[in-house]
């Protein structure tokens, strides 16, 4: 065994030997890997230090970079981090804080070795044991090794104090009654003259003033005084960003800080804290214009600076600025808009962010028609965010900045075109939305939704399906707006639709339900006039719009000849489109169809007046379905079934023969009135928008349990995702959206069969081509999807952009409400409950005891003096412990009272302020300047204002009982005026 | 707070890595490979920030600089000057961990990164602890590095004197 151990130690692998090995790979990475962790596994135990070392060494290399699993060698690292030589103690640190988290055991037994070198006389092993516990101290640790940290934080050797500062950071977090202890001493380093204290005492407040910048408001003196003394920009950085947490907690504060930021604005070079102040005074000082002004000025040299770091920076900070300083956004419009074709992809996002917090009602059309433009030319990445951000946008508080909702609707039916549109989901919530919340804009919505399904091309891009389950919902539910529901009908039954999903073509199946009892409704309505007067009126009243041709089709109409009848359909058509929606039997009609609103065109009227028609149209879509009697798709099958033998019931009482018109059609026709106006009244209630708080509008019935653990039934539930949106989808949407998770598996043999279908269909397309759609689009489209743009050279970009500049010019300019613009029509709107609850995030435990203890430690009464303190102060030298009283009897005493009386926070106003004005005369005074200047535009606080600072102190008393409320629990000297 | 610095080369191999909060080994090297995922796919000449959050969860940023064969990436939260993280790894006003790095290595390439791993976490360590930026003048961090491996070399030389050496700087 002593033999083994010796032949490894003498020819154990060093970690170089490791990595060469692992460059030459031989014997491939991972059997090179394995058969050195064997080697490890073997060494590691070794009884020479030197040999477990090196092991240990080779393990955490691994483990770094290779993903090896080093939790089991916690003890050995444990064994060679008390190593008593420094390269293997090293070796040892190094692994635990790497592989050491707060769930390790061996952590119990490290304390000791722990505080043997936080007391080293090696300054390098202190650094060691500090490295490690700022990554991996527990609340025992911390509590154990406080009066060490203590300690060092007043160590002589900078780069010890450097590291305990550090440390502190971590030791609070797990342990928050240490700030009791440690907090003063941490304070003290704030006056430091060392650049490295200083440095890295700003960066623990600047961590610790982010989580709750109101505890750290007391020491706004201390870092006033780093603010205008430093010279050193880590710092400067730092004490700007505690600033910009403060500012907002206290108004006078930022009043004082504004000169100081001003001054660094205007003198420094680097770029970096150029852009922290310009970030300090857009977010946190944007009441203070000359400040912004100065700002702005700066973020304009970074927008138009060539490298894109700057460039992105300043048009983040112009965003911060959007929402209480427009103009600084319409200065610099034309980098914004030219941003928009950057090449660099973070300086588009800005800017694009930056154009959207920029829409506003009257310019939301024209920046959306630039935006959709440029959509058209970007990549796909860059064109969905563009989508997203105009819906986001759009659609934001119940569709606030749209007034002309036909224009919006089109929009979202071209943003569904674009070829790289992955936004499906979002535009379908909008479209069913607007036409749930927007009743004007239903008859655009379904023309918008008639195009989308009526275009072939866009079958069988998963991206659309989204989409086309919208636009068929949308124009079932709203058919009474479509010109053309037979029409209509062939798109929602064409062959291609079996390149959608079950889910959405079980929508498409309920649509073509709902169409195809509006038609029989219409015919029913029809029949009930007399036919023969039908058409004296129709040639009577129609004189004005309709033409001679249109009489003799009228009257071709009344015949009946089948193929006539379809010639109809082809020649009624164009006109449809090209007549005004006005209703030709408006007089006859109207008592009768009270269903069919008054934009019902006359082609609809003509086609649905035929029983041969109708009765094609129940073929049709039997034979249109039939296929799907076989789906294996359950919603699918169910929905067809019930549109099939629906059609059975209605063909019993239609008779077959198309000549058959008069006489025992008449009859026949009351009977299926009936079924058809039951349905009718089941389709004709309106969806509205719910609230999203209307289930807790409901009382919870006793007996139920709401808070009841149902863990379990994640696992269940997981795959079934509700939508979240402030609608409900009424019965059949809503099954839709659920059956279309679980039911999403296709079965191979559907595929299998819908091939079969499509070739016979194609047959039947040959025989009576007529009853389709215009063979160019349905023929022979294929699976191919319009060629994606390309992406454009760079100059012609360039170009591009300078157009995109030109047109955006006038739509970002805020102009005068329009005046010609028609009225916004009524948009359903919730009283409460359309948006979601906002939650405000809950400060942690930790947090708030961590708050709380360095609340009492600067406000409250004398931070009592806890064991571990007592002890710790008894062991230093004197020396030393002399100098922290001297310490504490001058700044952070008279900061313990603050709060409690105001006599002595103004003797502690004085302290400060003699000592800024000392350190930085000439500050002051440009200060007290400044405040002459402003007295003009605060007329009411004049008397407060005296350019003497003496005489100020009793006035600012005054003025902290008078007009500022004083913060509840945290009380700021009264320097600051 | 500095949460993250990671090095690695331009085909993904992790050179270094150091995560400040604690992240299990699996975890380390998903976030390796997905910030490696982002970074091979940015062009050259873009800015050096990428979006973060979605990689690192919230209040997270990341900057990253593209040396010859190296990607350095420092990540970090809002507690950090952006431009002054990639003036540590490397800037024109100041340049913290490469220049240290050249200084060390005489004109650092990918293989100095390889060899001298440990050295490579002496240097860090002394730039960054606990997530916090300790030093900024790289002949500082020179200095400490120099002394920390003069003392690996003599406890490793002389083996009985290794108390006088931990007395050594007293």
């Amino acid at each position: 065994m002593a033999g083994s151990s010796l032949m490894d130690s003498l020819f154990q692998r060093t970690l170089d030997d490791l990595i060469k090995g692992l460059r030459l790979q031989l014997i491939g990475e991972s059997a090179f890997i394995s058969k050195a962790m064997d080697e490890i596994r073997r060494e590691i135990k070794s009884t020479d230090p030197q040999t477990k070392s090196t092991a240990l060494q080779k393990l955490s290399y691994l483990n770094s970079l290779h993903g090896i699993d080093m939790n089991w060698a916690a003890f050995h690292v444990v064994e060679v981090m008390s190593s008593s030589r420094f390269a293997q103690k090293k070796i040892g640190y190094h692994a635990a804080s790497q592989s050491f988290h707060e769930a390790t055991p061996v952590l119990l037994l490290i304390t000791n070795q722990l505080r043997k070198d936080l007391t080293s006389t090696n300054e390098f092993e202190v650094s060691l044991a500090l490295d490690c516990l700022s990554r991996f101290a527990t609340v025992d640790l911390a509590r154990d090794l406080t009066p060490e940290i203590f300690t060092l934080l007043s160590s002589s050797k900078v780069f010890v104090r450097k590291k305990a500062i550090g440390v502190v950071l971590r030791v609070f977090g797990k342990y928050p009654d240490a700030v009791r202890v440690c907090f003063k001493r941490l304070v003290e380093n704030l006056e430091s003259s060392d650049p490295r204290i200083l440095s890295a005492v700003v960066g623990v407040f600047c961590e610790l003033a982010s989580q709750d910048p109101r505890s750290y408001l007391p020491l706004a003196p201390e870092f006033y005084r780093i603010l205008a003394d430093s010279k050193n920009n880590w710092v400067l950085i730092k004490v700007l960003k505690i600033f910009k947490n403060l500012a907002p907690l206290e108004p006078r504060l930022a009043r004082k800080i504004v000169e100081p930021i001003t001054e660094h604005m205007r003198r420094t070079g680097a770029k970096s804290l150029l852009f922290e102040c310009i970030r300090t005074v857009v977010t946190s000082l944007s009441d203070f214009e000359t400040a912004v002004r100065l700002a702005v000025e700066k973020t304009r040299e970074f927008l138009v600076d060539d490298d894109p770091n700057l460039k992105y920076l300043g048009l983040h900070a112009l965003s911060i600025l959007v929402p209480k300083h427009s103009w600084a956004v319409l200065e610099n419009k034309e980098v914004v808009i030219k941003s928009l074709s950057d090449v660099d992809p973070n300086v588009k996002l800005e800017s694009l962010r930056l154009v959207m917090a920029m829409v506003s009602d009257n310019n939301v059309t024209e920046i959306c028609r630039v935006l959709v433009n440029l959509a058209l030319k970007s990549d796909p990445e860059f064109c969905n965010e563009i989508l997203g951000s105009i819906l986001a946008t759009c659609g934001e508080s119940v569709y606030e900045i749209i007034i002309d909702f036909d224009w919006y609707v089109s929009l979202l039916g071209e943003m569904s075109r674009i070829p790289y549109c992955r936004k499906g989901e979002e535009i379908e919530n909008q479209l069913i939305d607007i036409g749930m919340r927007v009743k004007d804009a239903r008859p655009t919505l379904v023309s918008v939704g008639r195009d989308l399904l009526i275009d072939p091309a866009l079958l069988g891009n998963p991206f659309m399906d989204r989409i086309l389950s919208a636009a068929a919902w949308v124009s079932g539910e709203y058919v009474q707006f479509s010109g053309k529901p037979f029409e209509l009908l062939e798109a929602l039954l064409q062959p291609r639709s079996n390149l959608l999903p079950p889910s959405v073509r079980a929508v498409y199946v309920q649509s073509a339900f709902k169409v195809m009892i509006f038609c029989l409704n219409s015919y029913i309505q029809e029949q009930n006039i007399d036919s023969s007067s039908y058409i004296d009126t129709l040639v009577e009243n129609g004189s004005e719009s309709i033409s001679a041709r249109e009489c003799q089709d009228a009257s071709a109409l009344a015949s009946c000849d089948v193929s006539d009848q379809f010639e109809q359909v082809e020649v009624f058509n164009p006109r449809g489109s090209n007549q005004p929606p006005k209703v030709t039997f408006a007089e006859n009609d109207r008592e009768t169809l009270t269903r069919v609103q008054t934009c019902t065109s006359a082609s609809l009227e003509d086609n649905s007046s035929s029983l041969g028609s109708i009765v094609e149209l129940l073929n049709f879509i039997q034979f249109s379905l039939g296929p799907l009697t076989w789906s294996h798709d359950v919603e699918l099958l169910e929905r067809s079934r019930n549109l099939l033998n629906f059609i059975d019931l209605i063909r019993q009482q239609i008779p077959d023969g198309l000549n058959e018109k008069d006489g025992s059609a008449e009859r026949e026709l009351a009977e299926i009135s009936k079924i058809v106006e039951l349905i009718l009244d089941a389709f004709s209630d309106d969806f509205g928008p719910v609230s999203i708080n209307a289930q807790e509008r409901v009382p919870i019935p006793e007996g139920l349990i709401l808070k009841e653990n149902l863990d379990d039934l994640k696992m269940i539930c997981s795959d079934i995702e509700l939508s979240e949106g402030s609608y409900s989808f009424g019965n059949s949407l809503y099954e839709e959206k659920v059956d279309s998770s679980i039911l999403s598996q296709q079965i191979p043999q559907e595929s299998e069969s819908s091939n079969a279908t499509t070739s016979l269909l194609s047959e039947h397309r040959k025989r009576h081509g007529l009853y389709y759609l215009p063979s160019d689009k349905t023929d022979d489209a294929s699976n191919d999807y319009p060629p994606a743009n390309e992406l454009k050279e760079q100059d012609i970009l360039d170009d591009d952009a300078a157009h995109l500049v030109k047109l955006a010019e006038r739509s970002l300019a805020m102009k005068k409400k329009s005046t010609s613009a028609k009225p916004r029509p009524v948009v359903v709107r919730l009283d409460e409950g359309d948006e979601l609850p906002v939650t405000r995030k809950k400060p942690q435990l930790n947090d708030e005891q961590l708050s709380d203890a360095v609340r009492d430690v600067l406000v409250g009464s004398d931070a009592r003096p806890t064991s571990s303190q007592t002890d710790q102060s008894s062991k230093p030298s004197n020396r030393r412990k002399g100098k922290e009283k001297q310490n504490a009897g001058n700044p952070s005493d008279s900061k313990e009272n603050l709060g409690n009386v105001e006599e002595q926070s103004s003797n502690m106003v004085d302290t400060s302020l003699r000592r800024t004005h000392r350190h930085h005369g000439k500050d002051g005074k440009q200060a007290s300047l400044e405040k002459n200047s402003e007295k003009k535009d605060q007329t009411h606080k004049k008397s407060k204002r005296t350019s003497s600072q003496r005489h100020g102190r009793h006035k600012a008393k005054q003025s902290g009982d008078t007009s500022l409320p004083v913060a509840s629990q945290t009380v700021i000297p009264d320097f600051l005026l | 707070m500095i949460r993250s610095v990671i090095v690695m080369n331009t085909e993904g191999k992790p050179r270094f890595a150091k995560f400040y909060d604690f992240q299990p080994i699996e975890k380390q090297q998903e976030l390796i490979r997905s910030v490696y995922g982002v970074l091979c796919s940015r062009a050259e000449n873009v800015s050096n920030f990428v979006e973060a959050e979605s990689i690192f969860g919230s209040d997270s940023r990341l900057v990253y600089k593209h040396f010859a064969t190296l990607y350095f990436v420092l990540v970090f939260n809002s507690s950090e000057n952006e431009l002054a993280m990639l003036d540590l790894i490397q800037g024109p006003t100041l340049s913290v961990f490469v220049e240290t790095l050249d200084k060390c290595f005489k004109n650092v390439c990918e293989l100095d990164l390889v060899f001298n791993y440990s050295k490579m976490h002496s240097i860090l360590d002394e730039i960054i602890s606990g997530g916090q930026v300790l030093e900024t003048s790289s002949s500082e961090v020179m200095k400490a590095v120099e002394e920390i491996s003069k003392l690996e070399t003599a406890s490793n030389s002389i083996n009985f004197v290794s108390k006088t050496v931990s007395g050594w700087r007293g």
